[in-house]
């Protein structure tokens, strides 16, 4: 049977998180009515001047740096032309000979510890399109279609890697790898639920003993990293199967149904790309010079790859348990915050991933969007270490802070679960237990040991749980011991 | 006007259908007469030894016009759909495409 290779290449994009549009200060927030957030600029109307918004550039500089690119000097618009009903000017602004960003690269890890150095081709900036509501049931079926402008023009980057990705995991691991970078770099929102994070998927297969590559297809309509994966794995065995039969594949864009799990053709490739690209004559060229990109350089935060680095070098923490920090950014941004005030790395880390990250999952909620304060849990922390309050206690107060918010003091007073620590307070605790059980008392002294563990027991029943069972234990055996 | 035709019968259809524009064999024969007078003097221009000159990527000696990242006005919505030919309820309305 012949061997098959699969060539991948993706393409992304993300939609910048600026308070207005690329060209115009129509607002870009989500969920207006249709048509109330646009100007006589992103309408398109005759006579009106786009102005770059700078903003959209640093964060497309920022982009750029976050996947090791090279950042262009000089760069300029250019119009793409074509006929749609989404873009209103009949033209979408985009960047097409001059990118503001090329030749980056993301290392990929492979599962088998090698590492995938995937190339990016270019991150180019350009206006988004409007949404087009149709009528009727299926776009099949519809008369006619109700565009809506508030989402044209607002600021996307497009970020173009070379084909040098092999299989549906690699490809859904780099997303999942850009995607997290993006959010770390903070340029982008990159929910693909929403949209503002897209995929669109390159991909040929060929013999194993052919150099050239095979006709390439390309994947639309993919509205999560596991439409991607899905999307490949049928799109390669389509493939392999045509050419196995002696068939021939052809270059077109295909829809991936997720419903269905196939592709559908959708338009060939011929009609669909002669877009007559010209030079953008009302936007200026951009010239980024060292000390702009020095400027948007130093806003650039700590990426996943540093700061696993850091975790795991710098704090000691495990592979794994940095990487579960690492992958979601609320997450080890909470991490940071409470090891400055409770420097125990791995204390820390494990009530994140356990107790934190089982009441996130409960509630569905981001550890951002809770009242839960990283000061007051790093309290809460030394005084479990301090021995003040017992670690079930602590659980407790953890999850009425996670809750509700609160000082951690506050509640622990109010629940009074301030743990006996108070020596001359237990001591007397610990005489009165000895004289009530005088049998185990024998016992102990006797030679059965195990009888010490029944009287730390009884001191704590008597202080209802509240005593330090460390130094109740401590006080009974210096007892117990010195009376012998 | 030249004898040579610049432009074939084929590249001007495909460019009036790119622009969604239809034409009667009069208009077509026009049309190509001047499209061919423009090409022609773009050949005429490609003759200048251009080598050691930058490219033109803009005519403006200007770079780097921005504006902030704040939110202005917007078009009322009304006044945004005064001139669609067609409209429903808060959209414009526009023929199905595909």
């Amino acid at each position: 049977m012949t061997e098959y290779l699969t060539t991948i290449g993706l393409e992304f994009h993300a939609e910048l998180k600026t308070k207005t549009k690329i060209f115009c200060s129509c607002p870009t927030d989500a969920g207006g009515e249709p048509n109330t957030h646009v100007c006589p600029v992103c309408l398109g109307l005759p006579g009106v001047l786009p102005v770059l918004n700078r903003h959209a550039v640093e964060l497309a500089v920022m982009a750029g740096l976050a996947l090791n690119c090279q950042i262009a000097e000089y760069s300029k618009f250019d119009r793409k032309n074509y006929f749609y009903p989404d873009l209103p000017k009949g033209y979408q602004v985009t960047q097409y000979p001059m990118p503001i960003c090329h030749d980056g690269y993301i290392d990929l890890p492979l599962a088998d510890g090698a590492v995938r150095h995937v190339r990016i081709n270019r991150i180019h900036l350009e206006e988004d399109a409007g949404k087009l509501v149709h009528s009727g049931e299926h776009i099949q079926d519809s008369h006619y279609s109700l565009p809506d402008y508030n989402r044209a023009a607002v600021p996307l980057i497009e970020i173009v890697t070379e084909p040098d990705i092999t299989s549906a995991e690699e490809a859904r691991n780099f997303g999942e790898s850009l995607r997290l970078i993006l959010l770390y770099a903070g340029v982008s929102d990159v929910r693909m639920e929403q949209g503002s994070l897209r995929c669109d998927v390159n991909i040929s297969v060929r013999p194993a003993d052919s150099a050239a590559l095979g006709v390439k297809v390309e994947i639309k309509n993919l509205n999560s990293f596991r439409s991607v994966y899905r999307a490949i794995q049928y799109e390669e065995q389509r493939q392999r199967e045509l050419l196995a039969g002696g068939g021939s594949v052809v270059q077109e864009t295909r829809l991936w149904d997720e419903a269905s799990g196939e592709t559908r053709a959708m338009r060939s490739k011929e009609d669909a790309h002669d877009y007559r690209y010209f030079p953008e004559p009302d936007l200026v060229p951009v010239v980024i010079d060292a000390a702009w990109l020095a400027e948007i350089a130093e806003k650039l935060p700590e990426l996943p790859a540093a700061r696993q680095q850091r975790f795991e070098s710098e704090l000691g923490l495990s592979h794994y348990d940095a990487g579960q920090l690492v992958i979601s950014p609320p997450l080890a941004r909470f991490f940071d915050a409470v090891y400055t005030l409770f420097p125990e790395a791995k204390t820390v880390a494990n009530w994140l991933l356990g107790d934190i990250s089982r009441l996130l999952n409960e509630s569905d909620a981001e550890l951002d969007a809770v009242p839960l304060d990283a000061s007051e849990f790093a309290y809460l922390l030394s005084e479990v270490k301090k021995g003040a309050i017992n670690q079930a206690s602590a659980k407790t107060v953890l999850e009425e802070m996670f809750r509700q918010g609160g000082k951690a003091a506050e509640i622990i007073a109010a629940h009074g679960f301030a743990q006996i620590s108070d020596s001359g307070a237990l001591q007397a605790q610990v005489e009165q237990v000895l004289i009530a059980n005088a049998q185990p008392v024998a016992d102990y002294r006797a030679g059965k040991k195990a009888a010490l563990g029944f009287l730390v027991g009884q001191v704590m029943k008597q202080t209802r749980g509240q005593a330090n069972p460390a130094m109740v234990r401590e006080l009974l055996e210096k007892a117990l011991e010195s009376e012998n | 006007m030249s004898e040579r035709r610049i432009i074939s019968r084929d590249d001007a259809e495909h460019v009036a259908r790119l622009a969604h524009l239809r034409f009667t064999e009069a208009e077509m024969t026009d049309c190509m007469e001047k499209l061919g007078s423009i090409l022609e003097y773009m050949q005429e221009l490609q003759k200048i030894d251009t080598t050691g000159v930058a490219p033109t990527t803009h005519v403006l000696p200007l770079t780097n016009v921005f504006r902030a990242d704040e939110p202005g006005e917007t078009l009322p919505r009304e006044r945004a759909l005064a001139n669609a030919p067609a409209r429903e309820g808060g959209s414009f309305k526009v023929p199905r495409i595909i």
